[in-house]
């Protein structure tokens, strides 16, 4: 475990001692744009475990990843972090709070300024006051745990779309966090890079011990991997349970996104009513 | 080493910036770098001074030895006052010295020059030139031209 | 009708906003500035960026703005019998206009355009994002930076434009037109005042400098995280830019050498 400044870090390390969820979303409501993304959520993301949220495009499944990092202000609602409300706390709280939580971007998003080893070295570099030759033994271990550390050197640009996300992995994992969030790891992977990623993933959560939220809609891979699943729609959550539980919901929603049907509560003709209206209003503008 | 370049570069570029506005200062606008405080004032009344401006030259036989700091009017005669402004080392200016308003070129500058006459004492700070011409007005000329064409 | 002023007004708002936005971001750049240890590196690098790449084009083109001036002023001069006047008309007309004006629709142009492009693309490609997961304020480690490194910048570009310019006119003008060297400076110096000219016009170039800056940085910041998204930004900064810059020149001007 890597000493980090903050006074919190041993509490919220161990992980297998209590049963509470790590994260306790209460009531969440956010709209952008006038549109209701979230209504009144409730969710209890249980410690050390793969959580999956899964839901069609478009339901704000990114959005939730930045509600929870404190990224985006919630209309009304709590999102308590051990304890911890999310949107309530300090400016240098929330700064100790990021230390704890790694995120996985779609993109990689790995900053295109610096080498590989800079990019995970930076959180490092951020919240910590490691000397430099301890700060390269970490990044090494980190790389070495994803299979890179052979392209410490290379830029981002040098990197195919696998390797970069596995950096990005690297570097969300460079402070050993207790939660690592993964936003559509899965979506437009080659199937061994997928399969890389996917093992990746689920041994990391072992070993480490860490909370794993997979953001995607990506069924086949999800299930495959991840212990409890939040099944979003229309702004609320319609299912929540194991896999197993999941598969033999009978509910229509549930089980047409699960069995992967094109047409059910999800309708395939795009309706004529007033949404239409609202988007086509919007892309005039 | 990437880091040391862009230092270099970045030296090496405030260098430049800072040159050219030292050769701006110099070279362009003629910014003294000689004490200004050593410099000296003079008087001088005209009738008229023309197109003469603060900062117009001042010099002696064709070499500036100063500039004009000032113009205002002398109320109790009612003619223009110049203030010229001496360089501190021009300290040989005879007391009869005259004062001339000239123009350089046809559309030029005017400015004022100096003729040193030759009496032993010599003009100090805060000194009247006595002997003065003023600016020649082109109607004045015009006006001349036609008179001594009538008298002919 | 009544849609067409709808939308106007929609657009109006917008706009009103879009400004509100861009006066947050320029706000809390400068106030939340990093710490120096981090902020020098960052700047010195923006410099490199934004100054020293510039340079180029800041040069080839004071040399041949200066030439030309020198070379036009001489037939127009010429003809009064005032052709030993093209120092000074050379060097009023650079240290006054040409050098802030000229100079800041250049930087607009390239270096402006850059620095949307690239926070845009920072932005499309979610590295905003993880800056601030991981707890960095891109404000203060992305925007700060950039801004006060265009801030330096411009008015130092612009006093190279000027030397450079009216060393070009030198050039033309003694070297190739056979003027006196000695009356091209002497006239210029006479002519040339450093606190009404040349500071007027560091003063331009520093205003310009603040106005293209904010511009680019904040097109960059608030554009859509696409593709199409980021080239609208840059050619707003760009058109917003050049607008800007010959709009505060004419108010400057007025105000600066307007009672002259």
């Amino acid at each position: 475990m890597l000493y980090s400044e903050s006074g919190n870090g041993p509490e919220i390390m161990s992980t297998h001692e209590h049963d509470t969820p790590i994260i306790d979303i209460q009531g969440l409501s956010f709209s952008r744009s006038g549109r209701k993304i979230f209504r009144d959520i409730n969710m209890q993301i249980p410690r050390g475990r793969v959580t999956a949220i899964m839901g069609p495009s478009g339901t704000g499944k990114t959005t939730l990843l930045k509600l929870i990092g404190g990224q985006l202000r919630p209309d009304s609602g709590n999102v308590l972090i051990d304890g911890q409300n999310v949107h309530q706390i300090s400016r240098t709280a929330l700064f100790t709070l990021r230390e704890k939580m790694g995120m996985l971007f779609q993109s990689g998003a790995l900053f295109t300024d610096m080498s590989v080893f800079e990019n995970v070295a930076f959180p490092i570099r951020v919240h910590t006051d490691l000397p430099d030759d301890m700060i390269r033994d970490v990044v090494l271990l980190k790389l070495q745990a994803v299979g890179l550390r052979g392209a410490k050197d290379l830029m981002p640009s040098e990197l195919s779309g696998g390797m970069a996300r596995r950096v990005a992995l690297a570097r969300a994992i460079a402070l050993d966090p207790a939660i690592v969030m993964y936003d559509e790891p899965f979506t437009g992977q080659d199937p061994i890079a997928m399969g890389v990623l996917v093992n990746l993933i689920k041994r990391m959560n072992k070993a480490l011990g860490h909370t794993s939220i997979i953001v995607s809609h990506d069924i086949q891979e999800t299930m495959g991997i991840a212990d409890h699943i939040f099944l979003l729609s229309d702004g609320m959550v319609i299912a929540s349970g194991s896999p197993d539980e999941l598969k033999a919901n009978q509910t229509e929603q549930v089980k047409q996104f699960m069995h992967g049907l094109p047409d059910g509560p999800v309708p395939f003709h795009f309706s004529d009513d007033v949404m239409m209206d609202e988007l086509i209003g919007e892309a005039r503008v | 080493m990437r880091m040391r370049w862009v230092e270099i570069m970045v030296g090496f570029f405030m260098v430049l910036g800072l040159l050219a506005l030292i050769g701006l200062a110099l070279n362009v606008s003629g910014l003294k770098l000689s004490d200004a405080q050593d410099d000296y004032s003079l008087f001088a009344r005209f009738e008229n001074i023309g197109g003469l401006t603060p900062r117009s030259k001042v010099s002696l036989s064709g070499v500036q030895i100063g500039e004009v700091k000032s113009i205002s009017i002398d109320k109790q005669r009612l003619v223009a006052v110049v203030e010229l402004s001496i360089n501190a080392d021009v300290d040989y200016l005879s007391a009869d010295t005259s004062a001339q308003i000239l123009t350089s070129g046809l559309l030029g500058e005017q400015y004022i020059g100096l003729s040193v006459g030759f009496e032993e004492d010599v003009l100090k700070d805060g000194d009247y030139i006595a002997d003065t011409q003023s600016a020649m007005v082109l109607e004045d000329l015009i006006g001349k031209f036609l008179f001594n064409k009538v008298s002919e | 009708m009544t849609d067409f002023l709808a939308r106007l007004g929609r657009t109006l708002f917008d706009r009103i906003a879009a400004t509100g936005r861009a006066g947050a971001l320029i706000f809390q750049s400068l106030v939340a500035k990093p710490t120096p240890i981090v902020m020098f590196p960052l700047l010195m690098k923006q410099i490199y960026f934004v100054g020293v790449l510039s340079l180029v084009i800041i040069v080839v083109s004071g040399l041949f703005i200066g030439m030309v001036l020198g070379l036009q002023g001489y037939t127009i001069l010429v003809d009064y019998g005032s052709e030993q006047a093209v120092g000074q008309m050379v060097a009023l007309s650079l240290v006054r206009e040409m050098a802030p004006v000229v100079t800041a629709l250049l930087f607009a142009g390239r270096a402006g355009s850059a620095l949307t492009a690239e926070i845009g693309l920072m932005k499309a490609t979610e590295q905003l994002s993880s800056l601030e997961m991981i707890g960095v304020d891109p404000l203060r480690r992305i925007i700060a930076p950039r801004l006060w490194a265009g801030f330096i910048t411009m008015p130092i570009l612009s006093i190279i434009f000027a030397m450079v310019g009216i060393w070009g006119g030198a050039l033309v003008s003694v070297e190739w037109l056979g003027i006196f060297e000695g009356s091209f400076w002497a006239n210029m110096q006479n002519s040339v005042d450093f606190q009404e000219d040349v500071v007027n016009g560091i003063i331009k170039s520093f205003v310009f400098g603040v106005v293209v800056t904010w511009i680019a940085v904040f097109q960059g910041y608030d554009c859509l995280p696409t593709s199409e998204g980021i080239s609208q930004a840059t050619t707003r900064t760009v058109v917003y830019s050049s607008l800007a810059v010959l709009g505060l020149d004419f108010v400057l001007t007025a105000l600066m050498f307007g009672d002259l």
